[in-house]
């Protein structure tokens, strides 16, 4: 009655699921739509790719010379015209010679920006660096002392400019801010709609009305005969505009404090601008860095506007360099597929950081 | 004998919070009426010295400048005011087309970050990366000189199907010659609409009493359809098109969408589209999968659970930063002065610099956008209400 042992067929191997053959499978040709998207779209590449290739490389004309841009015109673009114009496009109307000056302040000032985003920065000693910095760098765009020659404000562009309004902006917005968001949550009627009311104006307005009345109406509401220069001008619009958007940042981080941190600060004892100082706004503004990394970003886009009221930052330098030269100006789309890449390079750098501090502060969170 | 409440002592000291208060307030509203009085003064002052005119008496006189495109009849003869009334819908035109192309290329493609397919998250996430960091102006300009510098010259235009034509002029399209028919099928088709919601409203009622079912989706959609092919019938069923043809120098014939209008429509549109995508994208992932799981346990369809559970869900998270890009984008649409489609802020600023009434006009551009944005976001606030979680 013996019966022999006999095993029973091994199961197949589970079916690999990861690698790149299954992943190709799943993510490119899961069910027959998918494999007909898959397919419509590699066809599409097929055509348009090398084409395009041919257009921004092959057939390219990378030296500076109108000529050889003008045979290739159609089949290639001309990269010349970022070579011939470069000095021109990135520090606008600044005196050729004097160009390292804006040059030296705007690495200096990004340097700042830099080691100011991170946080082992973070310190007392970085609002030292930056009362230190700030009159280096005007000092070396403006000139006029220690043998440097004088620049006027109207021969600022290009680059420097606009990283220098979307920064000063920003940074001379962040305290106004913070006392606008408070007011807006203060239990003092009169002050909070004072507050309410200026941030629903300017953020029901677009920023270009705010800089039509920089250089439109700041000049009559000054005393007669005083005009502040047209940079200050837009600088404080800019600034007065971003202030209203920031603050909305801000209101967003206080009213994620629980209202217990408040409660139990008022039980201690603490004033007023006490709890504010030493239990609010450390932990709100904390908490609202990647916000007002979006308002910077957003800020640096919208430097872009200042082209309209004629000051010539990279947009605008663009224009300068280009609409007057009528050899080069047919190879503006070039220029501005450039300008685009510049922007480009900051805003998305700008917004990595922006998703990596959100994910390093939001680590104290998770549990 | 009732126990009295101690009575409301006022105290007016320092140490009391309310007497603080009310010297806060009175100290900020007192600067700000004083700032208020010396920018005024210095105005008032600056505009004797240079011999500025003020007041909106200008808005009567005739404006003598010519707008390139007008929905209303407009000459140079016509005074301020109308220019400015020119201005104003060209601009609601250029943002009401906008805001409803945005939405469905911003919806697809936020979906198209949750598709199954590699190659189309992967367009869709370079898209949403690419537009979202180039100034919507450089965009502008850029779509600007593409279309004037890159298309054909008239007499060489591009046709597709012999129905549209494509040249840096822009682009025309055949539109249909407004007739008795399509006047009876548009009225008719409203006459559906209301007739569908009131059907709907019973539907419901009906559902909520008996449990049930009936069609809310086909039912309205035949009613309005077939009310307004009645009504094309009935105007004896018009088929006339106007297409366009090249005559010369001229087109004759269709509709035109000028390079202006299109490259601001698609600057908008690529540009808010990119940021709404986002938006749509993170409301959808903020629709925990339990209630996915949830839906399909009950036995519901996919598309029912789509539109019945995950959208209505997702609406809420969706809503709020969606009435902000719909603000952005009315707001960005002043860029057009940049490229010269008259929109209010170019009609302004001509304005302003034919009669240097700076502060008339500028309030004027200000007052136009606050409207817009106030309305736009009380509408979107009654709207977020009705879609938000009903708590009792």
């Amino acid at each position: 009655m013996s019966t022999v042992f006999q095993p029973i067929q091994a199961r197949p191997a589970p079916v690999r699921t990861e690698g790149l053959v299954p992943w190709i499978r799943a993510n490119l040709f899961g069910g027959w739509v998918n494999s007909a998207i898959t397919l419509a779209i590699l066809a599409l590449a097929v055509a348009a790719v090398p084409r395009l290739l041919d257009w921004s490389l092959l057939n390219a004309v990378f030296a500076p010379d109108a000529n050889t841009c003008q045979a290739a015109r159609g089949t290639g673009a001309c990269w010349g015209v970022v070579v011939e114009k470069f000095r021109l496009i990135i520090f606008g109307r600044y005196p050729y010679g004097d160009q390292w000056r804006p040059e030296v302040a705007t690495l200096l000032l990004v340097a700042l920006l830099i080691i100011s985003c991170i946080r082992r920065f973070w310190k007392p000693w970085l609002a030292l660096v930056w009362v230190a910095v700030v009159p280096a760098y005007f000092v070396l765009m403006a000139g006029g002392v220690f043998g440097l020659e004088r620049v006027t404000t109207d021969q600022w562009g290009g680059l420097p400019l606009t990283i220098m309004l979307a920064t000063f902006g920003i940074v001379l917005a962040y305290p106004i801010s913070i006392v606008v968001a408070l007011g807006r949550r203060s239990h003092l009627p009169a002050i909070r709609s004072l507050c309410i009311v200026y941030i629903e104006l300017i953020r029901g307005v677009p920023l270009i009305s705010v800089l039509f009345m920089a250089s439109f109406l700041f000049p009559l509401f000054m005393p007669v005969g005083k005009s502040p220069d047209v940079l200050v001008r837009v600088l404080v619009g800019i600034t007065l505009f971003s202030a209203a958007y920031l603050a909305e940042v801000v209101r967003g981080g206080l009213q994620a404090i629980p209202k217990g941190q408040v409660e139990a600060a008022q039980s201690l004892g603490l004033t007023y601008w006490q709890t504010q100082r030493k239990i609010v706004l450390p932990q709100a503004l904390a908490m609202v860095v990647p916000g007002i990394m979006n308002s910077f970003i957003a800020i640096f886009k919208d430097t872009s506007l200042v082209t309209i009221v004629s000051l010539y930052e990279l947009t605008g330098a663009l224009g300068l360099a280009l609409n007057s030269d009528a050899d080069w100006r047919p190879f503006k789309i070039e220029g501005y597929l450039f300008v685009a890449f510049i922007y480009f390079i900051f805003c998305f750098s700008m917004s990595r950081y922006s998703l990596w501090i959100e994910h390093q502060l939001g680590r104290s969170r998770t549990r | 004998m009732s126990e009295r409440a101690p009575p409301k002592r006022r105290e007016w000291s320092w140490r009391s919070q309310a007497f603080r208060g009310l010297v806060y307030q009175v100290v900020a509203l007192a600067v700000v009426v004083y700032a208020v009085w010396v920018l005024t003064e210095n105005t008032l002052a600056n505009m004797a010295a240079r011999g500025i005119q003020s007041g909106f008496g200008f808005l009567a006189g005739p404006a003598g400048f010519d707008i390139g495109e007008t929905l209303i009849p407009y000459d140079a003869l016509d005074p301020y005011w109308y220019a400015f009334l020119v201005g104003i819908l060209n601009t609601l035109r250029v943002a009401a087309i906008g805001i409803v192309l945005a939405t469905i290329l911003g919806t697809l493609l936020g979906v198209g970050r949750y598709s199954h397919n590699a190659i189309v998250r992967g367009i869709c996430y370079a898209y949403v990366e690419f537009f979202r960091n180039v100034p919507v102006l450089l965009q502008l300009l850029m779509w600007y000189l593409a279309l004037t510098d890159l298309f054909p010259p008239l007499y060489d235009a591009i046709s597709l199907g012999g129905l549209f034509l494509l040249s840096n002029n822009g682009l025309v399209f055949p539109v249909p010659v407004w007739g008795r028919g399509q006047l009876l099928a548009g009225t008719s088709a409203v006459v559906g609409i209301v007739i569908a919601v009131i059907y709907r409203r019973w539907a419901q009622k009906r559902f909520e009493a008996t449990g049930e079912a009936r069609s809310m989706f086909w039912v309205p959609v035949a009613l309005v359809v077939g009310l307004a092919f009645l009504g094309w019938l009935a105007g004896g069923a018009p088929t006339a098109w106007s297409t366009p043809k090249v005559d010369g120098l001229q087109v004759v014939g269709g509709a035109t969408a000028t390079p202006e209008f299109v490259a601001v429509l698609m600057g908008l549109v690529l540009y808010t589209s990119a940021f709404i995508a986002e938006i749509v994208r993170a409301g959808i992932a903020s629709v925990s999968h339990g209630q996915v799981e949830a839906a399909s346990s009950i036995g519901l369809s996919k598309s029912q659970s789509m539109r019945l559970v995950i959208l209505p869900q997702a609406l809420r998270v969706i809503i709020p930063p969606m009435t902000s890009q719909y603000l952005n984008l009315t707001k960005n649409s002043s860029l057009a002065v940049a490229i010269g489609y008259p929109d209010v802020v170019s009609i302004a600023n001509t304005a302003l610099n034919q009669t240097g009434r700076a502060v008339e006009c500028i309030a004027i551009i200000m007052a136009v956008y606050l409207t817009t944005s106030l309305s736009t976001s009380a509408f979107m606030n009654w709207y977020n209400r009705r879609s938000a979680i009903k708590e009792r």
